[in-house]
């Protein structure tokens, strides 16, 4: 009981630092949403063949919300964890009789509840502007698919700070390992561009998997439940390596 | 005797081949207020975090408050407050936010509003903590020491950086905690600060303690000489000043306009001669001084020889 309320108290500390921090607004939350209207208004019209004739503005949306949780959970974890440490801010918290994980569960809580938020946004602001139909019916296989991805990129993200030594190379760390997998994924470029080779590249990492898991969910075509679990399946292990690095490597005290 | 507060035997720690403590044994009581006072890398910062739990030690007899600090526990780490050698604040939070946070991570903290009161940052209370001085984010760091309520505060270096007022106002506060009835641990490398906040001082230097006692008495104070300092008058032998027990000269020898400094363990008697002399050879002694050893020349004097050694 104790342990909830603690939680939940540091939970609320961790959403008023997000919220007036102009760059976590900006990264994580317009961001994504800018990405969508320029991608919308450049291939807009289009029909991707290959996908059963779906319009392109369908496309983008699963793939925008790729984008947003693996931003507002694996990034923006990454980053902020970083900034805390390097300014003293994890090192005076273990000084505290505040349980550990506690701290790292009240951040974890506020990447996940971004990513719901983000993912209602996108879904809406898709079914608004560019008549993307809403999943419903596969409604089930979308949450399971942002629970198990939304959980496994908030442990990459935390092992992650392991190798960014500073804040000021908290950015170019990250996205140097986001930008390039989220071409090769078909999030920036549809994947009728982009060809299987790479694909099949992409899909050794859990952004290709991730996406690939909401575009059952969100597409039209989908037949059946729309739960893709061997994507899932790869985005769960990449989670897992994630928990186990974290736990080994993860450090408190600044490193500068 | 109550139970010392803080209790080391044989403290060892190393990085490496860099032995950083090397065997030191200190006590704190209860209620005091001790300063660990030595030069940047002297081991100061390490034997502390040994104390606070964020360190391990090589070697060595450690307890904290009853608990070996290298095991921990939330109930011990409810009553020890830590100030950390660098600020560490969340910028992003007002003065109160910050300490509402911290305060729900103790199960009996001291109301926000005195805590606010006890470090003096009343104007502040809604400013964000990234818009303060540097002075008031030392004070807000002090404040999220002390929100638990803890009997015994670690404060290491709480004023490095800070300008001659912000650091006399942090003073005046830091004493004030004593009314507190706190045990307070201090490291810094102002002796003034040690002078003006400690009940006991202790030195060290390259991992050892050097010297332990009462500001008053530190380094048999009272047994040093006075140092007497006049410049060297132009067109005057020197002749009549020898016979005094130590004199020496600055830079370029008994030239004149050069200080001369005079040390002297009976500083009545030389200081009549000294005149005297001036006043036969009707010279002017300008610049002269006469002063009692400071803290400052025992501190420099003590870590020097050791170092010398």
């Amino acid at each position: 009981m104790r342990s909830i309320r603690l939680v939940l108290h540091e939970f609320k500390y961790t959403q008023k630092v997000f919220w007036r921090n102009p760059a976590s607004v900006f990264f994580t939350a317009l961001l994504p949403v800018i990405f969508l209207l320029i991608f919308a208004t450049i291939f807009g019209d289009e029909k991707i063949e290959s996908l059963g004739n779906i319009p392109t503005t369908t496309y983008y949306i699963p793939a925008i919300v790729t984008l947003a949780v693996v931003s507002a959970t694996m990034v923006s974890l990454a980053m902020n964890l970083t900034i805390a440490r390097e300014a003293g801010l994890l090192k005076r918290g273990r000084g505290t009789p505040l349980p550990p994980w506690v701290f790292i569960a009240g951040r974890v809580g506020n990447a996940i509840v971004i990513s719901v938020l983000m993912v209602v946004v996108i879904t809406l602001i898709g079914k608004i502007l560019y008549d993307a139909p809403i999943p419903f019916d596969r409604l089930p296989a979308l949450l399971v698919t942002l629970v198990i991805g939304a959980a496994s990129f908030c442990c990459l993200g935390i092992a992650m700070t392991a190798i960014i030594p500073s804040r000021e190379a908290a950015p170019a760390i990250t996205n140097l390992i986001t930008l390039p997998l989220y071409f090769l994924s078909g999030i920036f470029i549809p994947e009728s561009e982009i060809p299987d080779g790479v694909l099949s590249f992409a899909n050794h990492f859990p952004i290709r998997d991730f996406f690939e898991a909401f575009f059952a969910a969100y597409s039209p075509n989908t037949v059946g439940a729309g739960f893709e679990w061997g994507d899932l399946l790869v985005v769960g292990i990449w989670g897992i390596a994630g928990l186990l690095l974290a736990i080994r490597y993860f450090r408190w005290s600044p490193r500068n | 005797m109550p139970e010392p507060v803080i209790s080391i035997q044989g403290l060892r720690k190393s990085y490496g081949e860099l032995e950083a403590v090397r065997g030191i044994d200190l006590q704190v009581e209860p209620e005091e207020i001790l300063a660990v006072l030595g030069p940047n890398g002297a081991g100061k910062t390490t034997t502390v975090e040994i104390l606070e739990g964020y360190r391990d030690r090589d070697s060595g007899e450690v307890k904290v408050l009853g608990i070996d600090p290298a095991k921990p526990t939330r109930a011990w780490r409810e009553r020890i407050g830590i100030v950390l050698q660098g600020t560490a604040l969340e910028t992003k939070l007002t003065v109160r936010e910050s300490l509402e946070l911290y305060a729900g991570y103790f199960s009996n903290p001291r109301p926000v509003d005195e805590v606010i009161g006890l470090v003096g940052l009343e104007d502040k209370v809604d400013a964000r903590a990234g818009k303060l001085s540097g002075g008031q984010m030392r004070r807000l760091d002090v404040g999220i020491a002390l929100i638990g309520d803890p009997e015994l505060l670690f404060l290491d270096e709480p004023t490095t950086g800070f300008d001659p007022s912000a650091r006399r106002q942090a003073w005046e506060m830091i004493a004030g905690l004593r009314d507190l009835g706190k045990t307070v641990l201090l490291t810094t490398h102002y002796m003034e600060e040690a002078q003006f906040l400690a009940d006991r001082v202790a030195i060290i230097n390259e991992g050892r303690i050097v010297a332990e006692d009462t500001p008053e008495n530190l380094g048999d104070r009272d047994h040093l000489p006075t140092r007497i300092t006049f410049r060297l008058p132009e067109g005057a032998g020197i002749e009549g000043l020898a016979g005094f027990e130590k004199i020496t000269f600055d830079e370029s020898g008994p030239e004149p306009g050069v200080l001369a400094v005079l040390e002297s363990h009976d500083s009545v008697n030389d200081l009549n001669r000294l005149t005297g002399w001036a006043i036969e050879n009707r010279i002017e002694l300008s610049g002269l001084e006469v002063r009692r050893p400071s803290l400052e020349d025992v501190y420099l004097q003590v870590t020097e020889e050791k170092a010398g050694a």
